[in-house]
């Protein structure tokens, strides 16, 4: 994984403090509670690792961060300044700089690679029809350079379901990288990769932080996020129970943290 | 694995192309069996008549199945807005407010059926089902049953201009021709056609990459209403005549066409060119049978048959879903790449 990123992000950015913040926010699924006053935040050039057990609301909690859902309650802050919640949406978070990699699938199965780089914010010209030409010539781009697809076979015209997971998730983090964020979400980025794989995206996200950017970084494998990240936030059942700068917290004790949380699941349901 | 593209592979990748032999295959095996039918102008110019309006609906409909949904409302809304036109040239000899209401008419129950779909969360097929009978039933009490014959019609001016003839051509065939290559251009080059793909091939992936699906479904509603009422213009003006089923042929045609051109149910995946193809099957081979001197009521048979081999047809050319794969299958069994089968 290069590190071409750009190494300043622009001059009236610098001021901030926080790339994003939430205050005591609530989500509310029906009758489930997602998340419950939760406090989070992200400095601008900082690598949080957010870690919890399956249903903690770590998912969630980046989907509001992301745009894709809205909070039933508290505030969010990004670069410091508070967000209108009933304008917010992945288009906003879009243009605020914000880049989501999600855990589930967010790729067209359907579609060329070239749409999937660009759906959302494609390049239009002067009478709003797509520059077919220059996002497939973009997109080859990215597929040689930044992702090293070459000689693979798989070309912009390739079709997502044609790829396996590893690949799609070079894709989905190339879109990231193209866009050129300033925080990037990264949903369990590993899930569906072979271990060098694991490799170029943890040295990814260290490119991220030397070249200026904050990353939210989820992931199961403890010693992953415990190797890349700054800050280690602990969701368990919709609230924020630990929230620690990793020197604090050595890889034995979160792993035995995560097992007693664990366990203490298991008590709660039997 | 090779780098270059075989030429069945890049063939393949031709929109409609496959389809679109087929039905010159169909006009070829016509010129033989009927030549003094089809070797002549005249029956290509009565499919352009005819099969304008079904092209338009077709082309519409093509769009919303693209996003993974479904408008069986159009054929009253054939009815309603031929209505609206005949009454307005009838009663109030005013045909371009007539032509005005009708499109109106169509955006109107549009924009209902992408409320019911979108915001209320009604599958379309069921709303639009529901809709279907409303706007049928509604067409029949407006007009109290009665057909309306509209003599003399062809002396306007909007008649000449959506349906008169150049020479021997039918005005209506440009209009739906022009509408048509619009939609391509909706479809694969504009942002609103590319978010109908994106929903239809996994609405959570177009939320996630920040389509707004509620809105542009609601807006392709909306576009299928207003198709839906300029097909019933030209067929309305071009038959001189309304009648309050005028819509109910058009329902499985229309849908008929959009599937045998290769767009698929499941959404994510259309051919306009495929439609267009798939529209003058539908038309020729109506003319064709009656003109070959087959029992007309062979025709339906026919059709199932074109349909259904239609549909295997492109199933073998899609695969299971491994495009990549499928072209490696290919290769392999024509013998261009032996050993490479994965």
């Amino acid at each position: 994984m290069p590190h071409s990123l750009p190494a300043t992000p622009a001059r009236d950015e610098q001021l901030f403090q926080h790339i994003v913040r939430l205050e005591r926010v609530d989500m509310t699924f029906g009758r489930v509670q997602a998340l419950s006053q939760v406090d989070f935040e992200v400095g601008r050039n900082e690598i949080v690792g957010l870690i919890g057990d399956n249903g903690a609301g770590k998912s969630t909690l980046i989907k509001i961060i992301s745009g894709v859902l809205r909070p039933t309650a508290g505030t969010v802050w990004v670069r410091d300044q508070r967000v209108d919640p009933s304008s917010y949406s992945v288009r906003r978070a879009h243009d605020l700089r914000i880049e989501t990699v999600h855990q589930t699938q967010s790729l067209g199965e359907k579609q060329p690679l070239w749409r999937n780089l660009f759906v959302g914010r494609q390049i239009v010209g002067r009478f709003g029809f797509i520059d077919v030409k220059k996002e497939k010539e973009i997109a080859n781009q990215l597929l040689r350079k930044a992702i090293g697809f070459r000689g693979q076979g798989i070309t912009a015209e390739s079709t997502v379901r044609d790829l396996s997971g590893g690949e799609r998730q070079g894709i989905a983090i190339a879109r990231a990288m193209h866009f050129q964020a300033d925080l990037i979400v990264l949903d369990e980025p590993t899930t569906a990769l072979a271990v060098n794989e694991v490799r170029k995206v943890l040295s990814f996200i260290e490119g991220a932080k030397s070249g200026g950017r904050a990353c939210i970084y989820i992931e199961h494998n403890l010693a992953h996020v415990h190797e890349v990240a700054d800050r280690l936030v602990i969701l368990d059942r919709g609230k924020v129970v630990r929230d620690v700068k990793k020197g604090e917290l050595s890889l034995a004790e979160l792993t035995s943290q995560m097992i007693a949380l664990h366990e203490g699941h298991g008590d709660g349901h039997a | 694995m090779a780098t270059r593209e075989s030429l069945t592979a890049r063939l393949l990748r031709i929109e409609g192309l496959p389809i679109s032999t087929v039905l010159l295959l169909l006009v070829a095996v016509f010129m033989l069996v009927a030549p003094e039918v089809f070797l002549s102008y005249r029956i290509y110019m009565s499919f352009l008549a005819n099969g304008a309006p079904l092209l338009v609906l077709a082309a519409g409909l093509t769009l919303l199945i693209a996003a993974g949904e479904i408008d069986l409302s159009f054929p009253s809304v054939v009815a309603l807005s031929g209505w609206v036109l005949a009454y307005c040239i009838h009663q109030h000899e005013a045909p371009w407010l007539g032509l005005l209401l009708a499109l109106l008419a169509g955006a109107l129950v549009g924009f209902l059926n992408g409320v019911l779909v979108a915001r209320v969360g009604i599958p379309s097929i069921i709303a639009t089902l529901a809709t279907q009978f409303l706007w049928g039933g509604i067409t029949t009490v407006l007009s109290e049953g009665l057909s309306y014959s509209l003599s003399d019609i062809d002396e306007l001016l909007v008649w000449k201009l959506l349906v008169g003839r150049i020479g021997p051509l039918p005005v209506q065939a440009l209009w739906a021709v022009g509408l048509t290559a619009w939609l391509w251009l909706v479809l694969n080059r504009r942002r609103f056609g590319e978010h109908l793909l994106f929903i239809g091939d996994n609405a959570k992936v177009a939320e996630i990459v920040g389509v707004n699906t509620r809105r542009e479904k609601t807006r392709a509603f909306v576009l299928m209403g207003v198709l839906g009422a300029f097909a019933s213009v030209l067929l309305t003006l071009e038959n001189q005549n309304f009648f309050n089923t005028q819509g109910a042929g058009y329902l499985l045609e229309v849908m008929a066409a959009v599937f045998i051109g290769g767009t698929s149910v499941f959404g994510g995946k259309a051919s306009m060119v495929g439609t267009v193809a798939g529209s003058f099957i539908i038309v020729m081979v109506e003319a064709g049978i009656v003109a070959t001197g087959v029992q007309g009521f062979w025709v339906r048979a026919v059709v199932g048959v074109v349909f259904l081999a239609a549909v295997v047809g492109h199933m073998l050319i899609e695969g299971p879903g491994k495009g990549i794969t499928r072209v490696r299958l290919l290769r392999g069994k024509f013998g261009l790449n032996q050993g490479e089968r994965s």
